[in-house]
């Protein structure tokens, strides 16, 4: 990697004082993702200011929502009683981004402010119509995935914390790419009061992204036979050496029916 | 202590430090004024250096030295050499175009190395290799052997026309084609081997380092013989002869085949380190090696064999397209020549075989010997060719094969295409791995699989390979440059403690523990009092290294001989100190004994004698007890065995489940069953990877797709299933151990069962053949595309 400062702030105020100061400064969460980007010298930021010191970790379950402090690693998500009773389907989702390593260090903070287009977390976010709170604002899951590692975010707006809905019923489904293991199709579905919201990760050129006619079909008809037939237009899907964009479509329709099986 | 010797399960002694991180790898190794080697290597496939512009890399920060090309070539610095040559059908020699050490005038892959920065830290040699200015004018590329030997194809190599490295044949043409000709049926199959990166755990490392005062230089590096990399880079590259070149290969972190070749680094740093009189250290980042380490496989064949109205196997036709890559590796042509066409006839009593193979130049990383090198090839070849005539003749595939086996009372068996088996049993080993998998039950298993909405497979694999590499005298005839026998120096210390400097070299496969097995066998020493010593030039004779599964049938037999001489020296001190004939004293368990009487002494009596000679014969004996003795192999040794997998295809996703693989291998006599059945779930956990995921995959032209873990599928234990590994033996008739080697059959049998039962899950839709790796995107295309097939069921 190349030479940066590090600094290691003591709060949110200070952090983002830091990243607005300087266009080339980089926000560390985990690392998980910006680590081996620099190790790779396909980065070259000023300055690293890490968010460990922020106070930013810790899970809080009201009756309706949950709420995820950014920094908040998926190994805790993973394991928490609270979110496995409130939305079981977070804590599974949780429960298989990456592996033990990466569980213990990535946080659901870094990875929506990422926002690969081939991870876990924004299908959660993005289908249960999550909120995300930063240093200075509010904003709804729909405005704020714009694009693959882009989102709403401004230059130094930090995420402080995401607040889940507990819907109906909700579960996660996702193909795995055989060498990565990042989400070659991940679908999250949840059956909410306003109706069924479907996101799909790791297949759309774009990113995260819903799937309208899925959502229709199983507003209709919350189970897995509602969804066969509904077909995943190719164009937008991604296609590389594991998956063809014929293949994605093909593996959307599977891993939607698996996962609204799933969600009982 | 327990029982230590042949045939224990003795824990591995190396595991105490591998275990606790206190291996000492190359990269861990530092030297006092170390500095830091960066290579700039090409991201093109194929391009002319037009300029290299050194000035802004050589002022930066820190930096001692930036070389390129031409400064090698100013001293005359020679290309990395080829270890072997092979001989056209015409009998003129292969093309050997040069292959320098850094690129002169041409980069003919993406990451051939152009030029290296030494600094003095790792980051600055990294910073100021940055501020190369490289102008390099694009030329057009070519990476597939199909698209190499295309008419109008852009040449690698100006010395090597038409791509073509060598064409080569073995077997009687005529005899096959004549078979050909009268055969009730004739049964063809078009088959690819595909290219893997070989992702040993430890990168490549090398440090270089020159002693100003006694102008000796020393080689730390990642190698599995470091006898061979002092021979090849001293005489041919650096011309430094033996007695100021010092090669060491310390702990090695897996090499699977990848390490035994001489490559560039090892060179840069040693001669640079001269120039700037400071060791240098240089260390692959895993993106080098995926780039720099020489690939295995890449193999593209048309089969055919010949059967009669019985299913006897009347002749076989194999022509093969072997990718070389853009230069030759140290080994790269015998692979697929006599480590591949020898082994087509594989169990089989195939009377006539007749095997053509053209290997050919490419615009993508040189391809050389991994883990089975050659006999996987042939493996997959054969036993998808014989599972096609099973489906075009349909005669049972078991049936077919015990039909087809060469049985066990004919060996020694002389195999039409120049190997002479000398032991097996194969029926014998498919029995076992049958009763084992269950393979009566498997009708009912497919039926509960069905229910559940799987697909269920089983197939069979039973394979042969010819390992314990090689006569001397033999691979010689056939091209080698070097001599392939091993050595071993026995040390009895004035205790009756034992050191064996060995000439193999352990990188994972236990020897440390293994060879010291064998003197608690031998001479009934104790493994405590027992130390191998490997890997170091300074302290080992000269021996050829590891690989090809040869460090027990050839080194090992080397000790044995050794450990003779020893017992041989301490009978006729034991004879003199117990006042009896030589012929009357017995050895056995440590012990020396005058035959027929009580009187004993032990191995550390004589070699305490042996060390303090007051009482000695001194007029017709050395004092001393240590003894060195070379051993080149009469034979290669032919390990086979039977393995089958089974297999559960998800037809929704294409996913394949391995549900459970059963190995029962002939492996000689096994000194420790623990290591030798580690050794095979590691093959077999290749073989999984190649049949499975594993691919390098460039396109067409020449930029590698699968470049680093993110693309290349390793295999991982959710991947694998449960492993049984069984053995069931013959022994091996020329060496005293009767061992034959286990480091490679895992990876050579499992491809083709694995394929074989993909193959039988999918019968209905219509299969005939299944390329590696079967991903689950190729199953899913293949069971869409099957699915009319399916219906008209």
């Amino acid at each position: 990697m190349y030479d940066f400062t590090y600094q290691k702030p003591g709060s949110v105020a200070d952090a983002v004082k830091a990243l607005t100061a300087d266009d080339e400064a980089k926000a560390l969460a985990g690392g998980m993702t910006f680590i081996p980007v620099l190790k790779q010298r396909l980065a070259k930021p000023t300055a690293v200011v890490d968010l460990a010191k922020l106070g930013l970790t810790g899970i809080t379950v009201s009756g309706a929502s949950v709420t995820i402090a950014a920094m908040t690693t998926h190994a805790a998500v993973a394991a928490s009683a609270d979110v496995r009773k409130a939305i079981p389907a977070l804590a599974d989702l949780a429960s298989w981004i990456g592996d033990n390593q990466v569980r213990n260090r990535g946080t659901i903070g870094g990875s929506l402010a990422n926002n690969d287009p081939s991870a876990c977390y924004p299908a959660a976010a993005l289908a249960l119509g999550a909120t995300i709170r930063t240093d200075r604002r509010e904003i709804k899951a729909d405005d704020y995935f714009q694009g693959m590692f882009t989102t709403a975010l401004e230059p130094g707006e930090l995420i402080t914390s995401v607040t889940f809905p507990v819907p109906e019923k909700a579960a996660y489904e996702k193909f795995r790419n055989p060498a990565s293991r990042y989400a070659m199709v991940g679908v999250f579905v949840a059956k909410t009061a306003a109706g069924v919201r479907v996101a799909i990760t790791g297949a759309g050129q774009g990113g995260v992204f819903r799937h309208a006619d899925m959502e229709k079909a199983l507003s209709a008809n919350f189970s897995a036979d509602a969804v066969n037939g509904v077909t995943t237009p190719e164009d937008g899907l991604n296609s590389d050496i594991h998956a063809s964009a014929p293949y994605r479509a093909h593996l959307i329709g599977v891993m939607t029916r698996r996962a609204v099986a799933k969600a009982g | 202590m327990g029982f230590e010797g042949i045939g224990a399960s003795v824990r591995r002694k190396e595991d105490q430090r591998f275990l606790n991180g206190k291996g000492n790898y190359t990269d861990d190794i530092n030297r006092p004024g170390q500095t830091f080697a960066s290579i700039k290597r090409s991201d093109r496939p194929h391009a002319k250096i037009l300029s290299i512009d050194t000035t802004a890399a050589k002022a930066a920060p820190g930096v001692l030295a930036v070389f390129t090309g031409a400064d090698l070539d100013a001293e005359e610095i020679g290309g990395l050499p080829c270890g072997w040559q092979i001989h056209n059908k015409d009998g003129s020699p292969m093309a050997e175009p040069k292959h320098p050490v850094l690129a002169v005038g041409k980069v003919r892959h993406v990451g051939d190395p152009i030029a290296v920065v030494i600094a003095e830290t790792r980051q600055q040699a990294k910073d100021a290799a940055e501020l190369l200015v490289i102008e390099l004018e694009d030329l057009p590329a070519v990476a597939g052997v199909r698209d190499a030997i295309a008419p109008n194809a852009a040449a690698v190599h100006d010395d090597a026309p038409g791509n073509i490295c060598y064409d080569w044949h073995i077997g009687d043409k005529a005899m096959v084609d004549a078979a050909f000709a009268t055969a009730h049926k004739i049964v063809r199959l078009d088959l690819l081997n595909n290219r893997l990166i070989p992702n040993a755990m430890e990168p490549r490392a090398a440090v270089g380092e020159f002693d100003v005062n006694s102008g000796d230089y020393t080689l730390y590096t990642t190698s599995q013989n470091p006898h061979v990399i002092r021979l090849l880079m001293g005489a041919f590259v650096l011309h430094i002869p033996e007695n100021k070149l010092r090669v060491v290969a310390p702990d090695v972190g897996g090499g699977f085949g990848s390490k035994i070749y001489h490559y560039a680094e090892e060179a840069i740093v040693t001669w640079a380190s001269a120039k700037v009189r400071r060791p240098i250290k240089w260390t692959a980042e895993r993106t080098e090696s995926f780039m720099s380490d020489a690939h295995g496989r890449d193999h593209d064949s048309t089969a055919e064999m010949a059967v009669d109205a019985e299913g006897h196997f009347l002749a076989m036709r194999v022509h093969t397209l072997c990718n070389m890559g853009a230069y030759l590796s140290t080994f790269a042509p015998c692979v697929p020549t006599y480590l591949y066409a020898t082994l087509l006839a594989g169990v089989y009593k195939t009377p006539a075989i007749y095997c053509e193979v053209k290997a050919v130049f490419t615009n993508t990383v040189p391809v050389d010997a991994y883990r089975g090198a050659g006999r996987p090839e042939a493996t997959f070849l054969v036993e998808r060719l014989v599972d096609a005539v099973a489906k075009d003749t349909g005669i049972d595939k078991i049936e077919l094969r015990r039909k087809n086996f060469i049985p066990s009372d004919a060996f020694p068996y002389q195999t039409p295409v120049a190997l002479q088996y000398d032991s097996g049993d194969y029926t014998a080993t498919l029995n076992e791995a049958l009763k084992v998998a269950d393979y009566t039950g498997f009708e009912t298993r497919r039926k509960a699989a069905a229910s559940r909405g799987k697909l269920r497979g089983i197939g069979i694999s039973t394979y042969l390979e010819a390992c314990g590499i090689a006569p001397s005298a033999v691979v010689g005839s056939l091209g080698a440059r070097a001599g392939l026998y091993e050595v071993a120096n026995i040390r009895v210390h004035p205790t009756g403690s034992v050191t064996v400097f060995t000439g193999t070299h352990s990188h994972g496969q236990g020897h440390e523990t293994t060879l010291a097995q064998l003197v608690c066998e031998q001479l009934g020493v104790p493994m405590s009092q027992v130390e191998v010593v490997h890997g170091d030039t300074a302290k080992i004779p000269f021996g050829m290294g590891t690989y090809g599964s040869r460090s027990l049938a050839v080194g090992g037999t080397a000790m044995v001989k050794a450990m003779d001489k020893i017992i041989a020296k301490g009978k006729k001190i034991a004879a003199h100190l117990m006042e009896a004939a030589v012929e009357d004293i017995e050895f056995k368990d440590n012990v020396f004994s005058v035959a027929g009487t009580d009187k004993t002494k032990t191995l550390t009596d004589i070699s305490l004698a042996a060390y303090v000679p007051h009482n000695y014969p001194i007029e017709e004996l050395e004092p001393g007890l240590d003894e060195t003795a070379f051993y080149d192999p009469k034979n290669f040794t032919f390990p086979g065995g039977c393995h089958i997998a089974e297999v559960e295809i998800d037809p929704e996703t294409g996913v394949t489940t391995v549900i459970n693989f059963t190995a029962v291998d002939d492996v000689g006599r096994v000194i420790n069953p623990m290591i030798v059945e580690g050794q095979i779930q590691g093959g077999v956990a290749q073989g999984i990877g190649q049949a499975l995921l594993e691919a390098a995959i460039y396109d067409s032209s020449g930029q590698l797709l699968s470049g680093s873990m993110m693309d290349y599928t390793m295999p991982r234990a959710d991947n694998l299933p449960n492993i049984s590994v069984g053995t069931e033996i013959t022994l091996c008739t020329h060496n005293p151990l009767g061992v034959k080697g286990c480091g490679e059959v895992g990876a050579i049998g499992s491809p083709p069962a694995i394929i074989n039962a993909l193959v039988d899950a999918l019968k209905e839709y219509g299969v005939r053949h299944i390329n590696m790796p079967a991903t689950p995107q190729k199953l899913w295309s293949i069971i869409q595309a099957g699915r009319p097939a399916m219906a008209a069921e």
